[in-house]
């Protein structure tokens, strides 16, 4: 007798493959019905950070932008990547401090507008050292 | 075949992490102090301009820092590691190959480009990297990393901070204009022997004869002085080599004479070395503890170690802690005042499938109880569990007075800003 080589399948070697981690044991009683369906849970940071290097987290204290929705105690998602434009909320340097307001448009020039009514606009001028730190993409406010 | 190689450096780099986030440091002089406010370890260019020198004893310039206004702070390596790895990650996406060299370096390896292709690649490298993360950054291109690493400090001249160095009349020109001793990997001793024949500047270095450079130099001479040449020989070092040890340590505010005080300095060395074993994945198979008095200071001079294995490798803080505290009764010397102590875990390896059968169940619930120290931790910040070993008012804590926030990592001292 004699033995013939039918077909030679390559081995390949690649990367491995992770698979999910089955919940239910096989053994006892039935399997889950989910198994089948098991996915990533959700991870918030992927919803709401576009550019993770780029993220900080800062704490509000003031109540001079609460008609954007922004309270004292608040925490802001600030995204430094995002190139800053008029009608974007925005953190900025102003006299050395960090300060949220709206990036605004106003006779022509560029302007830090308040969202309570009261305050008026701080027209961004060379004297005043202003820097836009970041732009505001989220907002964490808490009700419980 | 091979590109060009980018040396990307933090200007002040710690000084730069603090200014980040409290603007008002910006445009006046500021210094960071080592550990424990020993000395100067990064300066502003303000601080610079003042005479400061790098290394100076904060007990000995203290008054000159008052009397300037200059801003001090204690390091915040929470912080500072936080920044780095930010940076890192917007290096990344200009390559995949970036070699990390230190908390404050980078190399990059880059497609070959004309010299001035190269030049604006560096440029935007250094405004993403300014805009993303806050960080300035200078930028040096080379056809090898020693030429790489002599742009950069050459940028420190250039106003935008960013040099290319690709052009060989650029390079022989540059190098015309080195010190021998500027060139990166020639020490003292070697620029001192090289001077002494004659040898000052880089692109004479660049034209000896490679037997007189194995010679006198060794290889490692040689390796530079290709590398001038434009033949690359170090490679990048893209992997980190896999971690063989772990240390914690940190020198005490004051002289510690009391065992007990001494238990609550290795207890906490041994849980937070335990804490970053789990974050690794890791688990050690033995533990040494280690003491010293220094060698200033009054009274006798003493350095101790003890080398403590455990019956299988772990990484529950309990066990580690319970390791140190042996070691420690047995390197303990009550007539000695001692400045500083700390653990160095051994024999990593990764944890889960090192227990045998007999240990698992032990082994679960060793995990389940980590799991929920490390995330009440990470929630609350610190060590909110600890153990009590640890201590609590831990009078013979390191003197950091001047800490900023730990704007990035902690919930707690996240940066305030005015609505």
């Amino acid at each position: 007798m004699s033995t013939r080589v039918v077909e030679v399948v390559p081995v390949r070697i690649g990367e491995p493959l992770r698979l999910p981690l089955l919940l239910s044991r096989v053994p006892a009683g039935f399997p889950s019905p989910a198994d089948d369906y098991i996915e990533e849970a959700l991870d918030l940071n992927e919803l709401l950070i576009r550019h993770p290097a780029a993220t900080f987290f800062m704490r509000v204290e003031g109540d001079s932008m609460v008609g954007a929705g922004i309270h004292s105690g608040d925490l802001l998602i600030v995204d430094r990547a995002i190139e800053p434009r008029p009608g974007y909320v925005v953190v900025a340097a102003v006299c050395g401090e960090l300060t949220v307001k709206r990036l605004k448009l106003h006779e022509g020039r560029l302007c830090l507008m308040p969202e309570d009514g009261s305050h008026e606009p701080l027209p961004i001028r060379e004297e005043l050292e202003v820097v836009i730190w970041g732009v505001v993409t989220c907002v964490i406010h808490p009700l419980v | 075949m091979p590109g060009a190689i980018a040396l990307v450096d933090c200007a002040s780099f710690y000084v730069s992490c603090e200014r980040v986030f409290a603007p008002s440091l910006r445009g006046v002089p500021v210094v960071v102090l080592s550990n424990n406010d020993g000395c100067v370890i990064a300066r502003s260019e303000e601080a610079k301009a003042l005479g400061i020198a790098m290394g100076a004893p904060y007990f000995q310039i203290r008054e000159k820092l008052e009397r300037e206004g200059v801003r001090v702070f204690s390091s915040n390596y929470a912080l500072y590691g936080d920044m780095s790895r930010r940076v890192m990650a917007v290096l990344r996406s200009f390559s995949p190959h970036v070699e990390v060299y230190s908390i404050d370096e980078a190399f990059l390896e880059l497609p070959r480009a004309s010299e001035e292709e190269l030049r604006s690649e560096a440029l935007r490298i250094r405004e993403r990297v300014g805009r993303w993360t806050g960080i300035p950054v200078r930028v040096g291109v080379g056809p090898t990393k020693t030429l790489a690493k002599l742009a950069s400090e050459r940028a420190k001249a250039v106003p935008e901070q960013v040099l290319a160095l690709m052009r060989p009349e650029h390079i022989e020109a540059v190098l015309e204009e080195t010190p021998v001793e500027e060139v990166w990997g020639i020490g003292r001793r070697h620029a001192a022997r090289l001077e002494a024949l004659g040898v000052r500047t880089a692109r004479q270095l660049r034209d000896l004869p490679d037997r007189w450079v194995r010679r006198h130099l060794s290889v490692t001479g040689l390796r530079t002085v290709w590398e001038l040449r434009g033949i690359s020989c170090l490679p990048l070092e893209l992997a980190a080599p896999p971690r063989r040890t772990l240390v914690r340590s940190r020198s005490f505010g004051r002289a510690v004479t009391d065992l007990m005080e001494l238990r609550e300095a290795v207890t906490m060395h041994a849980s937070r070395a335990a804490e970053k074993l789990r974050a690794l994945g890791l688990a050690a198979g033995a533990l040494v503890v280690f003491v010293s008095t220094g060698a200033y200071g009054q009274g006798p001079h003493y350095s101790g170690s003890q080398l403590v294995g455990l019956p299988l490798p772990s990484n529950d803080m309990r066990m580690l802690a319970r390791a140190a505290w042996d070691g420690l009764r047995r390197v303990y010397r009550a007539d000695c005042a001692y400045r500083k102590a700390g653990v160095l875990l051994l024999d990593l390896v990764p944890a889960g499938g090192v227990q045998g059968d007999l240990f698992a169940a032990l082994d679960e619930r060793s995990r389940s109880l980590m799991r929920a120290v490390d995330a009440l931790n990470r929630r609350w910040g610190g060590e909110t569990i600890r153990l009590a070993s640890a201590g609590f008012a831990r009078p013979w804590e390191m003197r950091q007075q001047r800490r900023s926030p730990r704007y990035t990592t902690s919930w707690a001292e996240l940066p305030v800003v005015r609505a």
